[in-house]
């Protein structure tokens, strides 16, 4: 599973660990985040995400 | 004022904003005002780290003047870009045409972004980068979110002199530049309400800044920040209250903060706040209505436990709860015990209010929330007394 990286702030979404705090399990692939996800960091959208 | 020679040939050449009541419009009271500082590096190459805000160029450009003719500046570094520290710089580089900038790659989008400014000669810089001045050597750290996705910090190595831009401000006005020259009560009480207000909520990234910059395994015998006073008598002193802060640490304190209609939700307040002091926690207790949001965020950081109360009104808690509490889900405090209660008198709403924001500020409920009818009888004041006792025994459990 692919990481991801956060273009505004440098948050690295890992599918790995999830997002405990997004609600988002652990082994969720970035590709299967809602639609209304946001980095947990800095608050912008999937859309300024980017693959590593 | 004149400029400050705060190393040999590095300038202070900054300005006091004595006046500036709010900051980051009206969501952070600067009782003490404030400062915004810039500093002039007199070498082979003259270079000026950080300006200040744009109703303010003409001072700053004033100050520089003092040491050094403006037009010789050819290197800028830009730290940060929100607009207190980059405000002048189109001022600035009118006054220092052929300047280079030296920022982050977000830093010159952004600073395109506020003044246009896209012919202007930047060198976007990255983490282990440095530049030669001539006698000194000048080494950027990017900072993202620290506190914002631009930020980077500068050392001097020659100096062991740290110019970290927000980091280890505070809002404060002084006479003096430096901490020794101003109170250390009053000083670490800016420094600390400027991290509840500002860094409270990036804490997880200050804490691992803190250890990168800890590896790097340089000397810190300076600490220059964009606001405030500069750490020069022990920057220890800051470094480890920011990472007591940004590790959560609290102390057996707690905060009663409310408001009331009639004086009911009040009179439950009083006495939770007696059973919490006689429980051995010292409490302090605050009405909405008479406080400042931004001050009791100060207080949170090192306090452990949070009582919210409020009364009953239109089925929900009065409306002067939700600045504090609105903002208390953006702070999203490390740590924290919280507590709800209020009067009512035929429906409900106000605690449920209270207990829904807490949680979604991270904040864990301490226990069952309390709500009294109508007015606190005899029993029910003793009610109060004893649910503010039992919430000292969690203070106190939890320490130990």
């Amino acid at each position: 599973m692919d990481k991801w990286e956060c273009q505004v702030c440098g948050y690295i979404y890992d599918p790995e660990e999830g997002d405990p705090e997004g609600n988002i399990a652990p082994g969720t692939p970035f590709e299967e985040l809602p639609d209304d996800w946001v980095c947990p960091l800095c608050g912008v959208g999937k859309e300024d995400f980017k693959k590593l | 004022m004149k400029p400050v020679e705060i190393k040999k040939d590095i300038y202070w050449v900054g300005v006091v904003d004595w006046d500036l009541r709010y900051f980051h419009g009206p969501s952070y009271t600067t009782h003490r005002g404030t400062t915004y500082n810039s500093y002039l590096i007199l070498d082979d190459q003259v270079t000026l780290v950080d300006t200040v805000y744009a109703p303010f160029a003409g001072e700053l450009l004033e100050r520089i003047k003092k040491v050094v003719d403006p037009a010789r500046i050819e290197n800028i570094v830009v730290n940060h870009i929100e607009t207190d520290h980059s405000g002048a710089l189109p001022e600035v580089m009118k006054a220092a045409p052929g300047a280079r900038i030296y920022c982050t790659a977000k830093a010159r989008e952004g600073l395109i972004k506020h003044y246009g400014g896209a012919e202007w000669d930047y060198r976007v810089v990255k983490t282990g980068q440095e530049l030669s001045t001539g006698r000194r050597t000048l080494s950027f750290i990017e900072a993202p979110m620290l506190h914002w996705p631009d930020s980077m910090f500068t050392y001097i190595r020659e100096e062991a002199l740290l110019l970290p831009n927000d980091a280890f401000g505070q809002h404060l006005a002084t006479s003096g530049r430096f901490d020794d020259q101003v109170d250390n009560f009053i000083l670490m009480e800016e420094a600390a309400k400027y991290y509840a207000n500002i860094l409270y909520p990036l804490s997880g990234l200050v804490a691992k800044k803190l250890k990168e910059v800890e590896g790097l395994n340089i000397p810190i015998e300076m600490i220059a920040p964009s606001h405030g006073v500069i750490w020069r008598t022990d920057p220890g002193q800051i470094i480890e209250a920011y990472r007591r802060w940004s590790g959560g640490e609290w102390k057996e304190k707690a905060l009663v903060v409310y408001d009331t209609m009639w004086g009911s939700t009040e009179t439950m307040a009083r006495y939770i706040t007696e059973g919490l002091s006689a429980g051995g926690v010292e409490t302090r207790l605050y009405k909405l209505s008479a406080s400042d949001h931004s001050d009791i965020y100060k207080e949170l950081l090192e306090t452990r436990l949070l009582v919210v109360g409020s009364s009953t009104i239109h089925r929900q808690f009065i409306s002067t709860l939700s600045p504090f509490l609105d903002g208390l889900i953006g702070l999203k405090p490390l740590n924290r015990l919280g507590a709800a209660f209020g009067a009512y008198g035929w429906s409900r709403g106000a605690v449920k209010g209270i207990e829904e924001r807490l949680a979604a500020a991270g904040i864990q409920l301490a226990q069952e929330s309390l709500e009294i009818l109508w007015v606190p009888d005899g029993k029910e004041r003793e009610r109060c007394f004893q649910w503010g006792l039992a919430l000292a025994g969690l203070v106190k459990e939890a320490k130990a």
